[in-house]
């Protein structure tokens, strides 16, 4: 194992990571860093986390080979279907995985934060069925935007509070989830729903996303004859379902793998969440990371048209991977994941969510051999953007002749 | 020995250490708001920096940060008001931020300036105590700054000793029951006892105690327990009510002491 890609001991990958928290959350992130571990191996949390998975999740997820997709862009192109999981994205994988380890805590109440709402369902969803208290703040101005998701979220029996403070979208909204637990350190569990936050919540999350490439392994094992890819595409907010199509395949050097970033309206617009281009290593959310940020350490709002992407920092492991080299970042602009989602749709009929939409946009900036094995992760689908869809319907679209 | 050193060693009790955001309400407010302090009898002044993202603080500092920032607040600037604030008042001066402000203004820089312009210690609730200990502690020692680390009712004992260690050149902050800043409740037996183990367990070093206290019966009660005590929230919300004028500050003052 190639120890530069990996968490180590105190928390970092690299020199990224770490748990700047104050004090008021000292004692619950130690507890849980102490115990994360030897619960999840533990033989009735794995035996629990996996019949969960398989018969209320749906998984495995399908790998399917897109063959309208690999003609056009001149690869074999694979997709990952996390979009087909019980709740409509890989958030879920993440979810059950961590209620289960907030029951073996003894926790008896909920947190969590969302932007686009996906977490959040995601969130509402694991405590509707385990009986337990949930509480999802959310930004107030994504509260407007993601209505839907709102609806299901009350439906389930969560009490979506509003995030009023700053520029109340997804970095509020965890602000005020954070100050609750400082408020509620005995009985509330914290889940955070990306790589990101102080440790060991970003090799948690992962751990519990490494689910699809653990899957994609044996997949492609029996559809290709070996089990990696020549290439993952994945699109990174804070980075979660990037983390978990690539968490076996870190030390795999023969597969080669992308990074989408929300360039929003374009790398210098002023409107962007491109973290790995536009930002500096700070802090953020208790973790050493890189982050858009101004000369006296304010942190910036990021604008995406992706309300998942609209993060202004990126998980640490993938701070990591950028620096060393073993990951490639391409941004990709809103009109760009636009163009992509109706690529997709028109040409699979498969309409992916928005963040997705931005891994897609890829294939036409990688130069594939003809040979290539490509695997797209498909973290969501797009039912919660159809408002944003239907904008863009009259518009022109690239889609190969028949 | 720097002034906070200096303070505990003349004063043990009843010590009153006010927290405000410099930039709050108006830009340059904080020169004359601290020299009405001092003049008025607070022991301490607190001067936060405005940050974005204040985990650490509740709603009222966090409001007061976004209006400072809005003024146009900078880290440069208030340097500069500490440097004014020298020319007409000696009360210790200690600047509460966050760790990434440091950090992107560059330690060491920071810490020249905090120190070539008069701060006597800092605060960064978000700094690990092994991160301070390894990479910065002696980067604080040589330019005599203090730095107070906190400490909650879930703090284990071991780390109590350890904070209180690290916090001797300045005191070490007690949170009074763990929540974040700006709630107004009195306090109970169970802080009582929590404020008596901390007692026995910090040693030399002196100690404050901050969050929810709010007037003079808290102020009261905290100070029987500890050297003192820390009012933040209330006082940013009687400026917000009352203004910064000499008057204001002093009745403010007056109904904690008097």
């Amino acid at each position: 194992m190639n120890e530069t890609y990996h968490i180590n001991e105190s928390g970092y990958y690299g020199a990224f990571g770490g748990a700047f928290i104050p004090e008021m959350l000292y004692a619950n992130v130690e507890r849980l860093r102490s115990q994360y571990l030897e619960i999840i191996a533990k033989e009735s949390f794995q035996e629990q986390f996996t019949e969960l998975l398989i018969d209320y999740v749906g998984r495995p997820s399908p790998l399917y080979l897109a063959h309208k997709l690999s003609k056009k862009y001149g690869a074999k192109i694979y997709l990952k279907r996390e979009d087909l999981n019980h709740t409509g994205a890989h958030k879920i994988n993440n979810t059950i995985g961590q209620i289960l380890l907030a029951k073996e805590l003894g926790k008896k109440r909920i947190i969590a934060e969302t932007g686009a709402g996906q977490h959040g369902v995601a969130t509402a969803t694991v405590c509707a069925l385990m009986g337990i208290e949930c509480i999802v703040y959310m930004g107030s101005v994504d509260i407007e935007r993601q209505a839907p998701n709102v609806s299901r979220m009350k439906m389930l029996g969560a009490e979506v509070r509003p995030a009023e403070s700053g520029s109340k979208t997804l970095k509020d909204a965890t602000n005020e989830a954070i100050r609750d637990w400082i408020n509620n350190p005995v009985d509330t569990h914290y889940i955070i729903g990306s790589v990101v936050g102080p440790h060991p919540y970003p090799d948690m999350v992962a751990l519990f996303q490494s689910v699809i490439s653990e899957e994609m392994k044996w997949q492609l094992q029996e559809k290709e004859g070996r089990d990696y890819p020549d290439y993952i595409l994945a699109c990174v907010g804070g980075g979660s379902n990037a983390a978990g199509s690539f968490y076996h395949y870190l030390d795999e050097l023969r597969t080669k793998l992308y990074l989408a970033e929300a360039a929003g309206k374009g790398i210098d617009s002023g409107h962007s969440a491109a973290t790995s281009i536009l930002g500096s290593e700070g802090i953020i959310h208790g973790s050493r990371t890189m982050l858009m940020q101004t000369p006296d350490g304010q942190i910036i709002e990021p604008y995406s048209i992706s309300a998942g992407l609209d993060y202004p920092g990126i998980g640490p492991m993938h701070a990591n991977l950028i620096k060393q080299g073993r990951a490639k970042v391409i941004p990709v602009t809103d009109i760009e994941a636009i163009d992509a989602a109706f690529d997709l749709t028109r040409e699979e009929g498969i309409i992916p969510a928005l963040e997705t939409a931005h891994a897609f946009h890829m294939l036409n900036k990688i130069d594939f051999r003809k040979e290539d094995i490509v695997v797209v992760n498909v973290s969501g689908r797009g039912d919660k953007d159809l408002s944003t869809y239907i904008k863009y319907l009259n518009r022109p679209h690239n889609v190969s002749d028949e | 020995m720097n002034r906070i050193e200096a303070l505990f060693t003349r004063k043990k009790k009843n010590i009153l250490n006010i927290y405000f955001t410099a930039g709050f309400p108006e830009l340059d407010a904080a020169v004359s708001v601290v020299t009405y302090l001092d003049q008025a009898g607070a022991d301490i002044v607190e001067l936060g920096i405005p940050y974005s993202d204040p985990l650490a603080d509740g709603p009222t500092i966090q409001e007061s940060g976004t209006l400072a920032l809005k003024n146009g607040m900078t880290i440069d600037l208030l340097f500069q008001q500490v440097k004014k604030i020298r020319s007409q008042s000696e009360i210790p001066i200690v600047l509460m931020g966050y760790f990434n402000q440091m950090l992107q203004y560059g330690v060491e820089d920071f810490l020249d300036q905090a120190a070539s312009n008069g701060a006597d210690a800092l605060i960064m609730p978000d700094l690990p105590m092994d991160v301070y200990k390894s990479d910065y502690q002696s980067m604080f020692e040589e330019r005599s700054l203090g730095i107070s680390f906190l400490v909650t009712p879930q703090t284990s004992d071991e780390r109590i000793k350890r904070a209180a260690e690290l916090s001797k050149n300045s005191f070490l902050y007690i949170i009074s029951k763990s929540s974040i800043t700006g709630s107004a409740s009195n306090i109970s037996q169970v802080q009582i006892d929590y404020f008596n183990k901390l007692e026995k367990l910090k040693a030399d070093t002196p100690s404050l105690i901050g969050f929810g206290i709010h007037n003079k019966e808290t102020f009261l009660t905290a100070s029987a327990h500890a050297n003192g005590a820390i009012i933040g929230s209330a006082f940013i919300r009687h400026l917000s009510k009352y203004g910064f004028e000499q008057d204001s500050i002093s009745s403010f003052i007056d109904g904690i002491l008097k």
